[in-house]
């Protein structure tokens, strides 16, 4: 491959690592938002925060990506950027599997914590920013790792859409090769380090916030475990633990 | 602009054809991922390390990479190597090969889950190392496993759009189809969204029931 070729898959890989980075914001707001409402005392913002999770996550992110990309635009007669309508798309789709783990580790804390802040006279806000967060929080990185991840692997959908990233860059330069075992052996490869320092970095992340509230952290393992069945959509309760 | 009804019955036989396509990648993609997985955490447990080493790292690998690219990748490589397969067998082989993946994982925790007691008893009987397996782990471990395993259907199904990209008429590839040749892009993509949403609520009441049969 010449220079020239490999300069176009390094501006893939900005692209999608911009993408990444936008889409994981958008997804950690709304995983926090929807996760936090879905635990409310209302019960109109709770059955508004289930019917966005469901939503989101019964139909497929290519969907709402074709969605965000075609439909909007006619709908409204205005149209995103391409990141900006990636970014919200996957932010959307993902922020919803996102707020069923904030859910869980929320719903994860000790019963008596809750009750200890009621009686100290904490207001719903500060028993929610001191003393449920806090400690739910570290539990929720694990997941967010593997959420993380899985939201790389579904940065790849926006190259259907013509938006250059590493996908796409791929895909112009097996045009121009002819040859295409090599060049998505470096793209596959290029995804996969991506994903490895990734979850090395959650890994760090999830030891510092562990110390924070005094609790080492658990076997390395854990980490790797893939918690996708939380993610897979479609509430099922039981051994897969993602109850709603 | 306007919602058009004739679009959306216009799109209808289409989106049936492509029902029928989506089932049918889903069922073999769950197959292949069902079997694989199982080759890939008994391979794992094997006491080589030549065996264990390789398919610890190829199926992490597969794991962390882009079930899309490793489609366009099957698509165009296999050809090149003189292999050559109808788009759909292509698609579902990458499905169920990247899930495989993912239920090699649940298979180990539901192996692992079995009672030690359950391997010394079999041990205590004198069974030999087959008859172990095949009467007395697996049985228990996938009725476990069934439910989670569920749930990677339902993430397959969700999964089933990407084989568009490689020229199969899912019900994707027939709303793409359908949108280049009448320029409606609302109906079809919001037929199939709704269809989505539907198949997964069936899917996951069935997985319900399913799991109230055999996890008590």
């Amino acid at each position: 491959m010449t220079s020239g070729l490999w300069e176009l898959v390094l501006r893939g890989v900005w692209v999608t690592l911009q993408l990444l980075f936008f889409s994981a914001l958008l997804g950690a707001a709304v995983s926090f938002g929807v996760g936090i409402a879905r635990t409310s005392r209302l019960w109109i913002v709770r059955f508004v925060a289930g019917f966005y999770t469901e939503v989101f996550r019964g139909t497929s992110a290519l969907v709402m990506i074709f969605w965000v990309f075609f439909v909007l635009p006619l709908a409204f007669g205005w149209q995103l950027v391409p990141m900006w309508a990636g970014t919200l798309a996957l932010g959307m789709t993902y922020g919803a599997y996102g707020a069923e783990i904030v859910r869980g580790a929320l719903k994860a804390v000790d019963p008596a914590q809750q009750e200890g802040g009621v009686a100290l006279g904490f207001t719903p806000g500060q028993r929610l920013r001191k003393i449920l967060l806090p400690q739910a929080v570290p539990e929720m990185i694990p997941p967010f790792s593997n959420l993380l991840v899985e939201l790389l692997k579904g940065t790849a959908l926006v190259s259907v859409m013509g938006m250059g990233d590493l996908t796409f860059s791929g895909k112009l330069v097996r045009l121009a090769l002819q040859e295409s075992a090599e060049i998505y052996t470096y793209i596959l490869l290029i995804y996969f380090v991506i994903a490895f320092v990734l979850t090395r970095l959650m890994r760090a992340l999830e030891r510092r916030l562990k110390a924070g509230v005094g609790r080492g952290p658990e076997r390395a393992v854990s980490a790797r475990e893939p918690k996708r069945a939380e993610t897979t959509g479609a509430g099922v309760a039981g051994v897969a633990g993602g109850a709603s | 602009m306007k919602w058009d009804w004739n679009a959306v019955s216009d799109f209808m036989p289409h989106f049936w054809d492509g029902l029928l396509v989506t089932l049918e990648a889903l069922a073999l993609g769950s197959l292949i991922s069902f079997g694989l997985g199982l080759v890939w955490t008994l391979l794992m447990r094997t006491p080589t390390r030549l065996v264990r080493w390789p398919v610890g790292i190829v199926t992490e690998f597969v794991r962390n990479t882009p079930l899309l690219v490793q489609l366009f990748f099957l698509f165009y490589v296999l050809p090149e190597w003189g292999l050559t397969f109808s788009a759909l067998t292509t698609g579902v082989v990458a499905i169920g090969l990247h899930y495989s993946t993912y239920t090699m994982q649940v298979y180990r925790a539901g192996i692992e889950a079995v009672p030690v007691g359950q391997w010394e008893a079999a041990t205590a009987l004198n069974l030999p190392r087959r008859r172990t397996w095949t009467t007395v782990i697996l049985p228990q471990a996938i009725r476990r496993v069934v439910p989670v395993l569920g749930n990677y259907v339902i993430a397959m199904l969700k999964d089933t759009p990407l084989l568009m990209v490689i020229t199969v008429l899912d019900m994707m590839g027939q709303a793409r189809l359908f949108s280049q040749q009448h320029f409606q892009f609302t109906e079809p993509v919001t037929v199939i969204g709704v269809a989505f949403i539907v198949l997964s609520y069936l899917a996951s009441l069935l997985l319900r029931t399913l799991e109230r049969r055999l996890v008590r």
